[in-house]
């Protein structure tokens, strides 16, 4: 299935230069494992990278280089990226954080036909990073706001005035963009969202009571 | 106050290094191959000044800024093996080690971009001679393209690459809304597009 929605070229440059918030970040890093045309798009920005480095005037360096032997076998040949399993879903950067497979996630349940499975981030960040898995027909909550936004399909589609978006496709919208993405009819959606603040649930739990209470 | 003068692209000198790009590959394929130390000690003496001087502008004091330094041609020994020219030239592979690397120490966050290497995807590309050539080309073009830039596309260009700072921390240093910050991003990209794509 092609990948129609792409993250913005200011993200796709920020995550060359290696500046976006770890949240997003891993975000892109999944979506690049689905998509060749970014992991290539981003291996290029990195060349923009690499010129302003070369601009750098050096700065003096005190110390000599350190020590290092020649010792058979000591070369690092392996991958540091865990491959996906076999019948597994999971892009191959999460499969470390949530394992090959997102039938096998421990999801919590949120409200009716939501769940979600938050991912850890290091200490210093800001942000929030989790995995929302909804019905097929329920409204996809939004959460974070304000800040800068992600959102990766892993698995079914939703739509939203914007269009359909499926396996693979990454939503990346400004702030002040009003959407309310609706899940796929037919197999519902497994989506990894990213926001650099916090999450709001005030206004998530808000969001989920909403059609219950008719207001 | 910010001071991007040092890196903008008007600010460029010519790389001071005699040593070509095609002799740092050589290098590095030296320390790959044979773990050839004295190729080794060539490259920590050509990278290791540029490197201190990124750490340092990514916020890192001159002591930090020298240890990273050490440890960046330090992996750049134990990881040598995974460098292929066919995906891009040494300092291309340099510099990414240095970039996750200071994400990993001064930002203290996962590193969620790989290094580039040799076994996967990219199915493109029978090696071609003159593969150095086509580098070097291909930073002269990008080396226009960011020193065509208006001034404020290049600082904010800058800030990202250069300082490591968010869309959301350039928005904050600047003053400016993050919608700007974002649009001159967007502008710089469509100018400097053409100039990273490769020659082929």
């Amino acid at each position: 299935m092609p990948i129609k929605h792409h993250p913005d070229s200011a993200n796709l440059m920020s995550c060359a230069a290696g500046s976006q918030p770890e949240a997003l970040a891993a975000v892109m890093a999944a979506h690049i494992a689905m998509c060749p045309e970014c992991a290539a798009e981003v291996s290029k920005l990195e060349a923009i990278g690499v010129a302003l480095f070369e601009g750098l005037s050096p700065a003096p360096v005190q110390r000599s280089a350190p020590v290092v032997r020649a010792r058979a076998g000591e070369a690092n040949h392996g991958s540091t990226m865990p491959e996906p399993g076999p019948g597994g879903d999971v892009p191959a950067p999460l499969v470390g954080r949530i394992g090959h497979r997102l039938d096998d996630i421990a999801w919590k349940r949120l409200g009716p036909g939501i769940w979600h499975y938050p991912l850890s981030l290091s200490k210093g960040a800001e942000g929030d990073l989790r995995l929302l898995k909804v019905a097929p027909g329920k409204a996809v909550p939004e959460h974070g706001h304000g800040g800068a936004e992600l959102t990766l399909l892993l698995k079914g589609s939703y739509h939203d005035a914007i269009g359909e978006f499926q396996t693979g496709d990454v939503a990346d919208l400004d702030a002040d963009v009003e959407h309310q993405p609706i899940a796929g009819e037919t197999e519902g959606c497994i989506c990894l969202v990213a926001s650099e603040r916090k999450a709001r649930f005030k206004s998530l739990f808000a969001r989920l009571v909403q059609p219950l209470t008719g207001m | 106050m910010v001071s991007v003068s040092e890196a903008s692209p008007r600010a460029y000198r010519p790389v001071i290094s005699t040593i070509t790009s095609r002799t740092m590959a050589d290098l590095l394929h030296r320390v790959a191959e044979r773990r050839d130390v004295d190729a080794f000690k060539k490259l920590f003496q050509s990278f290791a000044p540029r490197v201190k001087s990124y750490m340092m502008r990514q916020g890192a004091d001159a002591n930090t800024a020298e240890e990273l330094a050490q440890e960046t041609l330090l992996m750049v020994w134990r990881k040598a093996a995974l460098y292929s020219g066919e995906k891009g030239s040494a300092t291309t592979w340099i510099f990414t080690i240095a970039r996750n690397l200071r994400i990993d120490r001064l930002r203290r966050e996962v590193v969620w971009q790989p290094l580039p290497e040799n076994a996967d995807e990219e199915a493109s590309s029978d090696p071609l001679p003159d593969e150095e050539l086509d580098a070097r080309e291909r930073r002269d073009r990008v080396r226009a393209a960011l020193a065509e830039l208006p001034a404020d596309q290049s600082e904010v260009v800058t800030l990202s690459y250069i300082e490591g700072l968010s869309h959301s921390e350039i928005a904050e240093r600047l003053g400016l809304p993050l919608g700007t910050v974002k649009s001159r991003m967007r502008l710089a990209y469509s100018k400097i597009r053409e100039a990273v794509e490769d020659l082929r």
